[in-house]
């Protein structure tokens, strides 16, 4: 090419051909790359199994410590040679036991009983639910469902008690915690923010379709609140707490965890009530195939999916911070 | 349907959304928001116990406009509603009797989540209780399992996490196995829920067809809930769960959480598997061996044991054989027992673990019983608390372990091939109780000098002390007046029908 360009320096192809050469490096100065220091990480964890569990001068603990290493010493002998043995006992017999059941498929097989004939020929009739899988979950058998909710609730609480650091009082080590923060998560990565910004909108945005039809289509609320989830999480892994601080703390992720379970708890017990003391209720099928319709599956829907996906933010940003 | 036939369902629904509501609470009103929970519920499942007893049968509750094969159902009857009461009861009792140190041991940011913690563990022991649907018990099994994981490490000291993990692992097996006998039987009966599946299964024994899964199924589910409540070879997760967390944790972990799996196994093989079935495939004798070798090896351990609630908690395993052989007799007798002896041993382990809390509180948190001498002095009040106890657990008259332990001698007579060893394990059992609770009685009672009299360190509250006598209180009253509840027992098993 033509070295004739007055401003050759900073034209395309000089630059083209630096790099070529391996002299310039275009996203040298751009971005930030701190990889975590491998070093300081393997003394911060010993200093840290010292604190917590080795150095111990209270009797009961060493007790304690005395009696794992006698466990240890034990379970690396038998411990191991049984557990093959256990577990190659309990496949034989599971295999053993396949051996006995109906085919699958069968026709006549007993789970092809007058439950899964109803669910299938009155399901759309009784729920309003194009989606059978969804009528049965969240109609027929919704106690169960909100059981399930809980148990991801309850989950979220032991990740939290496990896992969530208290802010310290002092402003001093609270801002050293920041710093720290900031020097272990490589910020501004351009790929991964280009990406993002084109991604995270299609895959909320796919994410509440599949929540909003669950009771038409293939999804629902454990489905689409795990594509949201999803979708947060990659969004917060390419602009980092700074930007998602704004629309999902500690407080709003409460909120919306807290709403959507009362409604949940609120909307079915009034259709337990109202079902055991063979009450009329206000809720109807509705037009199948309609948006608004399946009577409150479609909200229970919006429930389960934004627990789910406060869970698997809450998850991930505890997993990586110690808080939301 | 009269309005009291709602109660089950209002608690169950209760204690799930104070669950829900206590998460935007702050630790102290979620604390209270818990006790009006548990209070409520008491007085809810005595009124159903009641209107259970008047009518003198059972009755199933729709959860949904959808009757019995393809809705969730829960199913009350007057033993349902007994357990109700006393667990909901000797839920409370905990809570009170270990409240100061959960504001202690308890990071404050974190108590809201400890009584989260305990609200779904109410609410799962409940649904546990009153579920009429093997996947509905299968979900609460999960709740149950997990809260109790969270009620383990919340103290947050390095041997809480790792008895923490122990627990999760040996309990995930657990679930594991059940589940995988809930999906055999699904797949052999067609059905979920309880009373379905029974006449399906009646008729494939009929037929004489699908022998060999119907076994697996019976061992997977026996098993599994085995692991998850404690008995013998299964039982190694035990003594580091109780013995390390907050008192009040491992008060409703022992009295509470293994109770509430035992009592869904024994309405599975009444409910489901048909009782005559289980005697004839040999399970109880299975469970009458393991419950036997569970109460000698049981207290052995906690005789070899130099840490006072470490010893308790091996205690709880011999306890827990006790409840086994009672099953493992295969008659009806034998299942009151066991049943009277779910809560007696509810009632004394309760009682024991919020008094031994008393007890190192006064010796500088020491637990070990060189520590401990003189410990009767320094708190009277712990030390008279667990003196009941240990002699309860000896089978002293008027006090409820010798209420269970002359019905399990009684319901032995009967059993005929079983009756002599059952008698000679339970007499030796009894003698390997007294060495070692008398043991501590004598070493907390230890003659000292004026100046270790003294207590050192923190005394109790009066709440404690006033749940403290509460225990004491039930402990004497099922002894003296073990009765109505034997009756309601009876009357409830011939509910389970």
């Amino acid at each position: 090419m033509s070295k004739l360009n007055p401003n050759y320096e900073n034209s395309f192809w000089h630059h083209f051909s630096q790099w070529v050469k391996g002299e310039y490096n275009p996203i040298d100065g751009q971005l930030e790359m701190n990889a975590p220091d491998k070093e300081v990480f393997g003394d911060e964890k010993i200093h840290y199994v010292h604190l917590h569990i080795v150095k111990t001068q209270n009797y009961n603990e060493r007790m304690f410590e005395e009696g794992i290493a006698r466990n240890i010493r034990r379970f690396t002998g038998l411990y191991r040679i049984l557990g093959v043995l256990v577990a190659l006992f309990m496949i034989c017999l599971l295999l053993w036991t396949v051996n006995y059941l109906p085919q699958f498929g069968d026709p006549n097989a007993p789970e092809n009983n007058e439950v899964a004939e109803r669910y299938i020929e009155k399901g759309l009739e009784e729920t309003g639910a194009v989606n059978i899988v969804t009528g049965m979950i969240l109609d027929y058998r919704a106690f169960d469902t909100f059981g399930e909710s809980c148990v991801l609730f309850v989950a979220s609480c032991c990740v939290l008690v496990l896992l969530r650091v208290d802010k310290d009082d002092n402003p001093d080590s609270r801002a050293r915690e920041d710093m720290e923060d900031r020097h272990y998560e490589p910020k501004n990565d351009m790929i991964l923010q280009r990406v993002a910004d084109f991604l995270v909108p299609l895959i909320i945005i796919f994410g509440i379709y599949v929540v909003l039809n669950g009771h038409i289509s293939p999804g629902g609320g454990f489905s689409g609140g795990a594509i949201i989830g999803s979708g947060l999480i990659l969004y917060l892994t390419a602009y980092g707490f700074e930007k998602t601080r704004h629309f999902m703390n500690e407080r709003v992720i409460k909120t919306l965890t807290v709403c959507a379970l009362t409604f949940y708890c609120f909307a079915k017990s009034y259709s337990f009530y109202t079902g055991a003391n063979h009450l009329h209720s206000v809720i109807t099928p509705g037009t199948p195939g309609n948006i608004l319709s399946a009577g409150l599956i479609v909200y229970l829907n919006i429930c389960v999916g934004i627990v789910v996906a406060c869970t698997m933010y809450s998850f991930y940003t505890l997993f990586r911070k110690g808080g939301i | 349907m009269a309005f009291v036939q709602n109660f089950p369902f209002f608690c169950i629904i209760l204690s799930m959304f104070s669950a829900i509501i206590s998460f935007v609470l702050n630790g102290r009103a979620a604390k209270y928001v818990h006790i009006a929970m548990v209070t409520s519920v008491l007085i809810l499942s005595l009124a159903t116990l009641s209107f259970v007893a008047g009518t003198g049968e059972s009755y199933t509750f729709m959860m949904g406009h959808y009757p019995a094969p393809w809705g969730n159902e829960i199913r009350i009857g007057e033993l349902e509603a007994l357990m109700a009461v006393f667990f909901s009861l000797i839920m409370l009792l905990s809570v009170f009797g270990g409240m100061a140190h959960i504001d202690r041991e308890v990071q404050n940011s974190k108590k809201n989540l400890f009584y989260i913690l305990l609200d779904l563990l109410m609410a799962s022991l409940l649904a546990l209780i009153y579920t009429n649907d093997l996947f509905t018990a299968y979900v609460f099994i999960e709740i149950n399992t997990i809260s109790a994981c969270g009620l383990i490490m919340i103290k947050k000291q390095g041997r809480t996490y790792v008895s923490a993990i122990r627990y999760m692992i040996m309990s995930l097996v657990g679930s594991g196995l059940f589940l995988i006998g809930l999906t055999l039987l699904y797949c052999i009966t067609g059905h979920l829920l309880m009373s379905p599946a029974k006449e399906a299964l009646a008729q494939i024994v009929a037929a004489h067809s699908y022998h060999v899964p119907l076994l697996v199924i019976i061992i997977l589910i026996t098993v599994g809930l085995g692991i998850k409540s404690g008995l013998y070879p299964f039982h190694t997760w035990i003594p580091d769960a109780y013995g390390y967390t907050t008192p009040a944790s491992s008060a409703i972990l022992s009295s509470l959480v293994s109770k509430g799996y035992i009592f869904l196994l024994i309405k599975i093989f009444y409910r489901v598997l048909d009782f005559n079935s289980i005697i004839s495939s040999h399970m109880v004798n299975i469970l009458f061996v393991f419950g036997l070798v569970g109460m000698i090896m049981g207290s052995v351990a906690a005789i070899k044991e130099n840490n006072i609630r470490r010893m308790t908690a091996y205690s709880s395993v011999a306890q827990i054989g006790y409840i086994y052989m009672g099953i493992g007799l295969g008659t009806t007798a034998g299942m009151v027992a066991a049943l009277f002896h779910v809560i007696s041993h509810g009632a004394m382990k309760s009682l024991l673990f919020i008094s031994i809390s008393g007890l190192t509180e006064v010796s500088d948190g020491h637990s070990d019983f060189k520590s401990l001498k003189g410990a009767g002095f320094r708190n009277k009040i712990a030390g008279a608390a667990y003196t009941v106890g240990a002699l309860s657990m000896i089978g002293m008259p008027l006090l409820t372990g010798f209420v269970s332990k002359y019905l399990f001698a009684s319901a032995a007579t009967t059993a005929q091939n079983k009756m002599l060893a059952a008698w000679i394990v339970l007499a030796v059992s009894t003698i390997l109780n007294t060495v070692y609770f008398m043991r501590t009685v004598l070493t907390i009672y230890t003659p000292v000098s004026a100046e270790m009299r003294k207590p050192h360190g923190i005394m109790p509250s009066r709440i404690e002390t006033a749940a403290t006598f509460g225990m004491i209180l039930l402990n004497v009253g099922l002894g003296v007046a073990s009765q109505p509840v034997i009756k309601a027992i009876e009357a409830g098993l011939a509910m389970f029908g």
